[in-house]
C-alpha cells in the first residue's frame, strides 16, 4: 500500500503538518487554493503577544517542507472512498489516491459588511482587522486619516453574536485588538485610543502582561460595552455608540477610524470538500471531531483528520501543535492498519 | 460614504413588488394631519399612472394604535386584520397595500405569526366567520404604499413637472428621508433596502434630483413610540427624541423631510413649533422650521398639483420657502382656503417656526 | 411657553469631551490609575462605601468618562483608611492616589 498523505490548505497548519508528516518518511502531497502559501498568515503583519514578525514564523515553516510535494492555485475537484483510500481529483487534472487526508482548511474572517450597523463599506473610517495588519505591512490605506486623534476597536464582530450566525468566541480577536492597539498608539502617540469589549479574554501566556502594558504603558482605554451602532458625521468621521457597562450608561464618541475585529469562521473552501463526503459540521459551523478530548484530530470517518481552525477558532501556536498532533494521529493510523 | 458599498445592500434587500391590482387601505390618522395625502396617492396612480387601485368603504383600522398602546390584545387585532384581507379577497383582489406603516408593521407580523403558529390562524380564521360571517383570505403580496411610489418613482419622474433642486442655482435639495421604525426595523427584508440603510425614500429622492443626507440619528425614532407620546407624563420624552434628531441632522443643513410613516411628519413637523418655543430654535434657514413632507406630498409636487390642493397649508412648519426654492408657484392668498374659497381660519401662534 | 413638559435631561457620556490634559496630568504623577481593571475589589471592602457613596473604581471611570464632578463625589466620603490598598491586586497605591486626584480636580476650576 501507498504512504500516501493528502493534505488540503497550504496556511501554517498544512506546512508544519505536511513536514512531520515527510519527516516521518510519508508521502505527502499538499495543496493550497492561492497562488502562495501561508494561509492567513502570510497577510499578518505580526504576532501577539511579544509582536514578532509574522514572516518569522512563516519562513521556517516554508523552510521545513523541502521535499513535500505541494501545488498551489489548486482546488479539489472531487474526493470519494474506494475501498479503503480517499480518490481525490484536483483541479490541476492530477488524481491522488491517498488512505488519510488532512483537513488544514483553517478559517475565512468573518465578514464585517454583514454587521451592517458597523457600515463596513459603507463609511469611509471603517476597516478590519485584517486591513490593519495590510496597512501595518504597507504603510497604506486611505481610509487612516494621516494623523489621527481617536481610534477604536471593537471586539466580537462576528463573534458571540447568534444574530450574525456565530454564537462562539474566536478566541484570537481580543489578544489582537489589543496588539494593535498598541502598535496604534506607537505609530499615533497623539491618539487616544479605544477599545470595545464584551470580556477580555486574556487567556495565553503573556496575554494578560500584554494588557497590563496596554493599559500602563499605551494608555489604551478598554471600554466595556459593545458598539451597538455606527455612524458617519458631517467631517467624515464616523459616530460610534455603545453603553459603558461598567457606569450603566449609554456613550458616545467620534472617531477618526474604527477597526472591527472580525471573527474567524469555518472556511467556505474547506466546507465545500466536507460536503462532498459528508463530513459532520456542528451547530457553529466547523468541523465535528471523533471525541471532543482525546480525538481531537479524527473525523468518525476512517482516514479523515483535522487540524488547525476548521475545527474551531485557534491561536496560532495551537493550530501549529493541532499540525504535529495529527502527523501522530495519521502515522498512528497507518501503523494500525499495516 | 462610499456610494458602491450602500448599493451593495440595497441590492440585498430588493422586494419583487407587482406592477398592478390593489386593494388600498387607509390609515386612521393620516387623513386629519395630512388629510390630501391618501387621496394624491390614488390620483396619482389611477389618474395619471393608470393603475388599477381599489378601495371600499368597509375596512376599518387595522387596530395598531390599540395593539402597541396595549389596549387591545394581540387575537383581536388579528381578526380586525382578517377582516381586512377577506375584504380583499371578496371584491377580488390578491395584492394588499396599505397607507400606514404601522399597519404594515402590523400586518407582516401577523402574516409571520399566522406562519409560525398555524393553530392561531385556524382560531382566528373561527373568531372570523363567528363575527363577521366572512371567508378568510390571505394576500398574495403585502405592500406598503411607499413601496408603490418606490416602484412608479420611474414613471414620476418622467411626468415631472419640478424636480427637488434649487431652481436658481440648479444644487440638488438636501433631503433627511425618515423611514418609520414599523416599516422594515421588525422584519428588514420586507423593507426596500432593509432596515439599516433603507432605500423606499432614498430612492425616490434620487429619481427625483435630491441628495440624501445621512446624517447620525438617521435611525432614531421620530419620538411617536405612541406610549411615550399619548401619556402627557412621557411627552418629554417623546420631544427629547425629536430634538435629538434635529441636533444631528442640523449641521447637514437639509432643506426638506420626507417620510413614510403617518406619525414621523406629524412630530417632526409639530415638534419643531414646540422646541422653537420651549427652547427659542429652530433648524431650517432665517429662523424657519425645516419643511417636512408625506412621500405622496412631495410625489405630489414633482407632478405639479396644487400646493394648497396637497393640504401643505395644514402643515406646523412653513412650506413656502420650499416651494420657492423648486420654483413651484403658489398663491399666498388661497392658503388658507378650504373647498369653494371658505376659509379655515389662520393659526394663531405664528412663530419663528412657521410663516 | 408651558407645555405641561419638558426636554429630559441626556444621561449619555461623550468621549468628545473627555478632558485629556487634566487625565494625563493625573497620569503622569500616578501612572497606576490607568492599570485598574474595573475589579471592585476596592469597593467591595471600603470601610465607607456600605454607608455613603465612596467608590475608588466609579471615581476612576467617571474621571476616563469626562465626568469629573461625579468622580469627585464618589471620593468624598474616603477616610484614607487604606483598605482598599491591601485588596488591590495590581498594587495600585489607592491612596496616594486618591489624594493626586483630589488635588488635580479639586485645584482645577
Amino acid at each position: 500500500m501507498n504512504k500516501n498523505v493528502m493534505v488540503i490548505g497550504g496556511g501554517p497548519c498544512g506546512l508544519e503538518a505536511s513536514a512531520q508528516l515527510h519527516k516521518m518518511g510519508y508521502n505527502v502531497i499538499l495543496i493550497e487554493k492561492e497562488k502562495q502559501l501561508g494561509g492567513h498568515l502570510a497577510k499578518w503583519d505580526r504576532l501577539f503577544p511579544e509582536g514578532i514578525e509574522a514572516k518569522e514564523v512563516l519562513q521556517p515553516l516554508v523552510d521545513n517542507i523541502n521535499g513535500v510535494k505541494y501545488f498551489l492555485d489548486t482546488e479539489v475537484v472531487s474526493i470519494n472512498l474506494l475501498d479503503k483510500e480517499y480518490n481525490v481529483i484536483l483541479s490541476n487534472g492530477i488524481t491522488v489516491l491517498s488512505k488519510a487526508v488532512l483537513m488544514t482548511s483553517g478559517f475565512d474572517l468573518f465578514p464585517a459588511e454583514k454587521k451592517e450597523e458597523y457600515g463596513y463599506g459603507i463609511y469611509d473610517r471603517v476597516i478590519t482587522n485584517a486591513d490593519l495588519e495590510k496597512f501595518f505591512a504597507t504603510g497604506k490605506d486611505p481610509r487612516v486619516v494621516e494623523n489621527p486623534k481617536r481610534i477604536g476597536f471593537v471586539h466580537c464582530v462576528g463573534s458571540r453574536d447568534e444574530k450574525a450566525g456565530n454564537r462562539y468566541c474566536s478566541k484570537v480577536c481580543c489578544a489582537t485588538a489589543v496588539k494593535q492597539a498598541c502598535e496604534m498608539k506607537a505609530l499615533f502617540p497623539d491618539a487616544e485610543i479605544f477599545c470595545f469589549y464584551m470580556d477580555l479574554r486574556m487567556f495565553g501566556r503573556g496575554y494578560e502582561d500584554m494588557y497590563l502594558k496596554a493599559q500602563k504603558d499605551y494608555g489604551i482605554r478598554f471600554i466595556r460595552g459593545r458598539v451597538s451602532e455606527v455612524s458617519e458625521t458631517l467631517e467624515k468621521q464616523v459616530l460610534v455608540k455603545a453603553e459603558d457597562t461598567l457606569s450603566g450608561k449609554p456613550l458616545k464618541v467620534t472617531l477618526d477610524l474604527l477597526v472591527l475585529m472580525a471573527g474567524m469562521q469555518n472556511a467556505k473552501s474547506g466546507i465545500r470538500i466536507g460536503e462532498m463526503i459528508s463530513m459532520k459540521r456542528s451547530d457553529d459551523g466547523f468541523f465535528t471531531t471523533k471525541g471532543s478530548i482525546l480525538s481531537l484530530q479524527e473525523c468518525d470517518k476512517a482516514g479523515i483528520f483535522y487540524a488547525g481552525a476548521c475545527t474551531g477558532p485557534k491561536t496560532l501556536p495551537d493550530t501549529l501543535n493541532e499540525a504535529r498532533a495529527a502527523a501522530v494521529s495519521i502515522h498512528n493510523y497507518f501503523n494500525k492498519e499495516n | 460614504m462610499i456610494y458602491e458599498g450602500k448599493q451593495k445592500i440595497w441590492s440585498e434587500y430588493q422586494k419583487e413588488i407587482p406592477e398592478d391590482h390593489y386593494f388600498y387601505v387607509r390609515s386612521c390618522i393620516r387623513q386629519s394631519f395630512f388629510p390630501a395625502s391618501e387621496k394624491v396617492f390614488l390620483d396619482i396612480t389611477r389618474n395619471r399612472l393608470h393603475k388599477d387601485f381599489f378601495e371600499t368603504e368597509h375596512h376599518t383600522t387595522c387596530g395598531g394604535i390599540a395593539y402597541h398602546s396595549d389596549a387591545i390584545p394581540q387575537e383581536t387585532s388579528m381578526t380586525i386584520i382578517a377582516r381586512q384581507f377577506a375584504l380583499m379577497h371578496k371584491y377580488g383582489y390578491e395584492n394588499y397595500v396599505c397607507s400606514c406603516i404601522t399597519s404594515f408593521g402590523l400586518y407582516t407580523e401577523t402574516l409571520e405569526t399566522w406562519r409560525e403558529f398555524p393553530e392561531l390562524e385556524e382560531k382566528i380564521k373561527e373568531n372570523l366567520w363567528e363575527s363577521c360571517k366572512l371567508e378568510f383570505a390571505k394576500p398574495k403580496y403585502l405592500a406598503h404604499a411607499s413601496d408603490l411610489i418606490y416602484k412608479y418613482r420611474n414613471l414620476i419622474a418622467s411626468q415631472a413637472k419640478f424636480k427637488l433642486i434649487e431652481k436658481k442655482s440648479g444644487r440638488p435639495l438636501r433631503v433627511v428621508e425618515h423611514i418609520g421604525c414599523h416599516y422594515a426595523k421588525m422584519f428588514p427584508s420586507r423593507g426596500v433596502g432593509g432596515a439599516e440603510y433603507p432605500y423606499v425614500l432614498a430612492g425616490m429622492i434620487e429619481a427625483w434630483g435630491g441628495e440624501v443626507i445621512d446624517y447620525p440619528e438617521r435611525r432614531h425614532c421620530c419620538g411617536f413610540g405612541f406610549r411615550q407620546y399619548l401619556i402627557k407624563s412621557n411627552r418629554g420624552y417623546s420631544l427629547s427624541n425629536t430634538h435629538k434628531k434635529f441636533e444631528s441632522m442640523e449641521p447637514f443643513k437639509p432643506d426638506m423631510i420626507i417620510t413614510n410613516c403617518p406619525g414621523c411628519p406629524y412630530f417632526l413637523d409639530r415638534w419643531q413649533y414646540v422646541i422653537s418655543e420651549m427652547e427659542g430654535k429652530t433648524y431650517g434657514e432665517n429662523g424657519h422650521g425645516i419643511p417636512v413632507f408625506t412621500y405622496e406630498e412631495v410625489a405630489g409636487l414633482v407632478m405639479g398639483y396644487d400646493p394648497w390642493d396637497l393640504g401643505l397649508q395644514v402643515h406646523q412648519v412653513g412650506v413656502e420657502p420650499l416651494l420657492d426654492k423648486m420654483g413651484i408657484p403658489y398663491d399666498p392668498e388661497k392658503k388658507y382656503k378650504g373647498i369653494n374659497n371658505k376659509d379655515l381660519g389662520r393659526p394663531e401662534l405664528p412663530t419663528c417656526a412657521c410663516l | 411657553m408651558d407645555f405641561g413638559y419638558s426636554l429630559s435631561p441626556s444621561s449619555r457620556i461623550d468621549l468628545d469631551l473627555f478632558d485629556r490634559n487634566r487625565f494625563n496630568t493625573l497620569a503622569e504623577i500616578e501612572p497606576d490609575v490607568l492599570k485598574c481593571m474595573a475589579c471592585g475589589s476596592c469597593t467591595a471592602t471600603c470601610t465607607a462605601g456600605k454607608y455613603a457613596k465612596n467608590s475608588l473604581r466609579s471615581a476612576i471611570l467617571y474621571l476616563q468618562n469626562g465626568q469629573d464632578k461625579q468622580a469627585l463625589e464618589y471620593l468624598k466620603p474616603c477616610m484614607l483608611c487604606g483598605k482598599c490598598f491591601m485588596v488591590c491586586p495590581r498594587g495600585i497605591n489607592t491612596r496616594h492616589l486618591i489624594l493626586s486626584i483630589l488635588k488635580i480636580y479639586n485645584n482645577a476650576k
